[in-house]
C-alpha cells in the first residue's frame, strides 16, 4: 500500500512536469498545426539559462528565494529569445508551405539548438549539477516521502495550466489565439493578425517551459542536452494522448504517463526496463479507440 | 599503371583525410612539441587516440587525450623513435561504436599511424575490433573491461584469444566485480544486495560478476533492475527496490546514472550505499547526487599514491592541462609508452612503412613488453592480451571525495 501510495506520488511528480512541456506542443499545434519538435530544446535552453543566472549572475551564497526567482526570470528570458528566434527565422518563412517542410525543419532545429548548447555551453558536454535552489528535505505523508521540489512542481505546474487555460478563455489575445485556431483567414479578415498570434503562441509555450525547466532542474538536480530531446518526446505523446490542440488534455495526458510510467515499473511485467514501452502501448491503445485523444476533437474540425 | 594510380588514390585520400582533419579544430592532430634536439628527418608517425571526449563521459576522454600527448611528448623529447617524430591524433567517439569505429577504419588506412591508445567504452572497443583487425593494427585500450573483449563469450569457461592486435592495461569486469562483491559482503557486512543495470552490455556482465561473488560469499540478489541510461527520474524503480530493503544498492552503469541514483534514493528514504565499479569513480558523481558512503572500486591503485606514478602526476601537472587525468589517464599513458617503445624497437631494425610484417613485428614486440617502471607498475600482457597487472582499489565517497580504502591485487578463488 505504502508502496502504491509512493508510486502514486512519482507519477504525479513527472505527469506535473511533463505537462508544462506539453502545454507548449499543445498551443502551437492548435494554432499553426506545426508539431514543434523543437520544443523540448526550448526546455532544455531554459535550463541551461536558470544554470548560467545561478552561478554566473548571482552572487555565491544567495538564498534560494531569492536566487529561484531570478533563476526562473533567466530561464524563462533564454526560453522565449529562443522560441522567438526559431519562430522568426524557422518556421515563418515556411508559412504557407507543404506541412511537411516545417516538421522537417522543425528536428533541424532541435539538433541545433542541442549541438550549440552542447559546444558553447561550458560544461554543457556532460551533465551539469543543477543549483538546488529550493528548500531541501521532504514532505512525509505516512510513509510517503514527497521532496519538497516534487510538491513544488505538484503545485505549480496546474496552476500555470489553469492560468493559460483562463487567459485563452477570457482576454483580448485569447480570443485572436482561438479565432485564429478555428479558421485563420476568417480571423484575418476580423482584423487579427496571424503573426502576432502566432508569435504569442509560442512566447506562451516558452514561458511555461522555462517555468518547467526551473522546477525540472531543482527537482532533479541534473541536467544535460539531451533532457530536452527526452522529456520532449513524453510531453508530445502527453499532448497527443490528451487530443492535440487541447490546454487541459495536455495536463490530464502528461499526468496519465507519469503515473503509467511510474506503475508499469512497480508492477508490469519486465520492470523498469520496459517502462517506456507501457507509455506508448498506453498511446496506441488510446489512438486506436479514440484517434483524437482524449479530449481532442475529431480531425476535420479544427481545434 | 595500376600502381601509379593506386598511389595517386592514396595521396588524394591522405589530402582529403588531413583536409578533414585540419577542418575540425578538434581533430587537429598534435604536432608535439620538443622535438628540437633529436634527429625526426625519417618523418612522422602518429599514435592515435580513440576516446569520447565529449558528451557523458568527456572528463573520463579527455583524461585519456592528455595524457597520450604527454606520453607522445616525452617520447619526442628524449627521442625515444630515433629518426621519427612522433603526433597524436586524437578522435572523439562520443562513446558511439559507430564513431569510433570510423575513426579506427581511418587509422587502419594510414601508415603512418602505428598504434591506437582507446577506446574507453567496451562497446566501442567490439566495434572497432574487426575493422582493424586485417590491417593488424594494434590497440591498447586504457579502459574496456569487458572480457569478452580478449577471451570471447564464454571467458569464464572456454577462453579464447580473439584479435592478436587487441591488448588492454586494465583488469577486467570479471575480476572488477567480485572485488567489489568482496569488498561489500566480507569488509561492509552487506547481505541484501540490489542490483541496478543500464543494460547496456558493461554493465550486465559486470552485475552478473559482480552476482556470481556476492552470492558465494553468502550475500543474496534480492532484486535486479534495469533502467534507462537517458532517464532522469528514478523514483519509480528505486521505490520498487525500496521494497525489498536491501543493505546495498550495486549500479551496473557510469556516474551520469549512478549519481543522480544515489540522491534519488536518499531522496526516497532508502539510504543505503550505492556501489559500482570504476564507471563510478570520478568526480562528476559526486557532484551529480553520489553520497557520503558510495563506494566505486577501480583498476589499478591511486595513482597519486603510486611510487611509479609520482613521475606521470607530476608531469601531467606540470603541463598544465585545462582538464584533469581523470580516472584512466594513468593508463592512458602506459599504453602510449607501450607503443613508443615498441616502436622504437620496429624502427631501430628498418624504416616505418606501415607494411603488414611492420605492424605485426610491433605487435610481438607489444606481446613481449613488460616493465615494472609503468605509472600504474607492471605493464605487461598475458597470452590473451589482458594486463598482467590486477591491481584493483575500493574508494568511498568521504566529506565530499573519493577516497581509497582498499587496494589490492585479486587472486580468483
Amino acid at each position: 500500500m505504502a508502496t502504491l501510495a509512493q508510486q502514486l506520488v512519482n507519477g504525479l511528480v513527472l505527469g506535473a512536469l511533463i505537462g508544462l512541456i506539453a502545454l507548449g506542443y499543445t498551443m502551437v499545434y492548435g494554432i499553426v498545426q506545426l508539431i514543434n519538435f523543437a520544443h523540448g530544446e526550448v526546455f532544455m535552453a531554459g535550463a541551461f539559462g536558470a544554470h548560467f543566472a545561478y552561478l554566473r549572475l548571482l552572487p555565491a551564497g544567495t538564498p534560494w528565494y531569492l536566487a529561484l526567482p531570478v533563476m526562473t526570470g533567466a530561464a524563462v528570458a533564454v526560453s522565449v529569445a529562443v522560441a522567438v528566434a526559431m519562430e522568426r527565422w524557422a518556421y515563418r518563412p515556411l508559412r504557407g508551405a507543404h506541412k511537411l517542410a516545417p516538421l522537417i525543419t522543425a528536428l533541424g532545429v532541435s539538433i541545433l539548438l542541442q549541438e550549440v548548447v552542447r559546444v558553447f555551453y561550458p560544461g554543457a558536454t556532460a551533465p551539469l549539477a543543477f543549483p538546488r535552489a529550493f528548500a531541501g528535505g521532504s514532505l512525509t505523508l505516512g510513509p510517503v516521502l514527497v521532496l519538497w521540489t516534487g510538491v513544488l512542481a505538484v503545485v505549480v505546474a496546474p496552476l500555470l495550466a489553469t492560468g493559460l487555460h483562463l487567459y485563452v478563455e477570457r482576454s483580448r489575445l485569447g480570443r485572436a489565439m482561438r479565432a485564429t485556431a478555428q479558421d485563420p483567414d476568417t480571423a484575418r479578415l476580423m482584423g487579427i493578425d496571424p503573426d502576432r498570434v502566432v508569435l504569442a503562441t509560442f512566447v506562451i509555450g516558452a514561458v511555461l517551459a522555462g517555468a518547467g525547466a526551473v522546477l525540472y532542474g531543482v527537482h532533479y538536480t541534473q541536467i544535460d542536452t539531451a533532457i530536452g530531446f527526452q522529456n520532449g518526446i513524453f510531453a508530445f505523446t502527453a499532448a497527443v494522448l490528451g487530443g492535440i490542440g487541447s490546454i487541459r488534455g495536455a495536463m490530464l495526458g502528461a499526468l496519465c504517463i507519469g503515473l503509467v510510467k511510474s506503475l508499469a515499473g512497480q508492477y508490469a511485467w519486465g520492470g523498469a526496463q520496459y517502462d517506456y514501452v507501457w507509455v506508448f502501448v498506453l498511446l496506441i491503445l488510446v489512438l486506436m479507440f479514440r484517434p483524437q485523444g482524449f479530449l481532442g476533437r475529431p480531425e476535420g474540425v479544427r481545434a | 599503371m595500376t600502381r601509379k594510380s593506386n598511389g595517386l588514390l592514396a595521396a588524394l585520400v591522405a589530402t582529403g583525410v588531413a583536409l578533414g582533419a585540419g577542418a575540425c579544430g578538434a581533430d587537429k592532430i598534435e604536432a608535439a612539441g620538443g622535438a628540437g634536439g633529436c634527429d625526426t628527418s625519417k618523418g612522422r608517425l602518429v599514435v592515435g587516440v580513440i576516446a569520447p571526449m565529449s558528451g557523458k563521459l568527456s572528463a573520463i576522454g579527455l583524461g585519456i587525450r592528455n595524457s597520450v600527448q604527454l606520453a607522445v611528448e616525452q617520447a619526442n623529447a628524449s627521442c625515444a623513435v630515433k629518426g621519427y617524430q612522433l603526433a597524436m591524433d586524437a578522435q572523439d567517439d562520443e562513446a558511439n561504436p559507430d564513431k569510433g569505429a570510423a575513426a579506427a577504419q581511418r587509422f587502419a588506412d594510414d601508415p603512418n599511424v602505428v598504434g591506437i591508445v582507446g577506446s574507453y567504452n567496451s562497446g566501442v572497443a567490439r566495434a572497432i575490433q574487426p575493422k582493424i583487425a586485417t590491417a593488424k593494427l594494434l590497440q591498447i585500450s586504457p579502459g574496456n573491461t569487458d572480457p569478452a573483449l580478449t577471451r570471447g563469450a564464454d571467458f569464464a569457461t572456454a577462453p579464447k584469444r580473439q584479435y592478436d592486435n587487441y591488448f588492454r592495461v586494465v583488469g577486467t569486469d570479471d575480476l572488477q566485480g567480485p572485488f567489489n562483491a568482496r569488498y561489500l559482503v566480507e569488509k561492509e557486512g552487506k547481505k541484501k544486495l540490489a542490483i541496478i543495470t543500464d543494460g547496456k552490455a558493461v554493465g550486465e556482465s559486470m552485475a552478473t560478476e559482480f552476482a556470481k561473488e556476492a552470492e558465494r560469499l553468502g550475500a543474496q540478489v534480492v532484486i535486479r533492475e534495469k533502467v534507462n541510461e537517458n532517464d532522469s527520474d528514478f523514483s519509480s524503480v528505486l521505490t520498487k527496490v525500496k521494497g525489498v530493503r536491501p543493505d546495498a544498492i550495486f549500479v551496473g552503469s557510469e556516474y551520469h546514472v549512478a549519481g543522480p541514483l544515489s540522491k534519488q534514493a536518499k531522496d526516497l528514504g532508502l539510504d543505503v550505499p550505492i556501489s559500482g565499479n570504476d564507471g563510478l569513480f570520478d568526480p562528476q558523481f559526486i557532484a551529480l547526487g553520489g553520497k557520503e558512503g558510495d563506494v566505486a572500486t577501480s583498476v589499478g591503485a591511486p595513482i597519486e599514491k603510486l611510487d611509479s606514478g609520482k613521475g606521470f602526476v607530476a608531469a601531467y601537472k606540470k603541463k598544465g592541462f585545462a582538464e584533469g587525468f581523470g580516472g584512466f589517464g594513468s593508463f592512458a599513458y602506459d599504453a602510449a609508452n607501450v607503443i613508443v617503445s615498441s616502436v622504437g624497437k620496429v624502427t631501430a631494425k628498418s624504416d616505418w612503412t606501415g607494411a603488414m610484417e611492420q605492424r605485426e613485428a610491433l605487435i610481438r614486440h607489444v606481446q613481449a613488453y613488460r616493465t615494472d617502471a609503468g605509472a600504474n607498475g607492471t605493464i605487461g600482457f598475458d597470452q590473451y592480451g589482458d594486463s598482467v597487472n590486477k591491481m584493483f582499489t575500493v574508494y568511498k565517497v568521504t566529506s565530499g571525495a573519493w577516497k581509497d580504502v582498499l587496494s589490492d591485487r585479486f587472486e580468483a578463488k
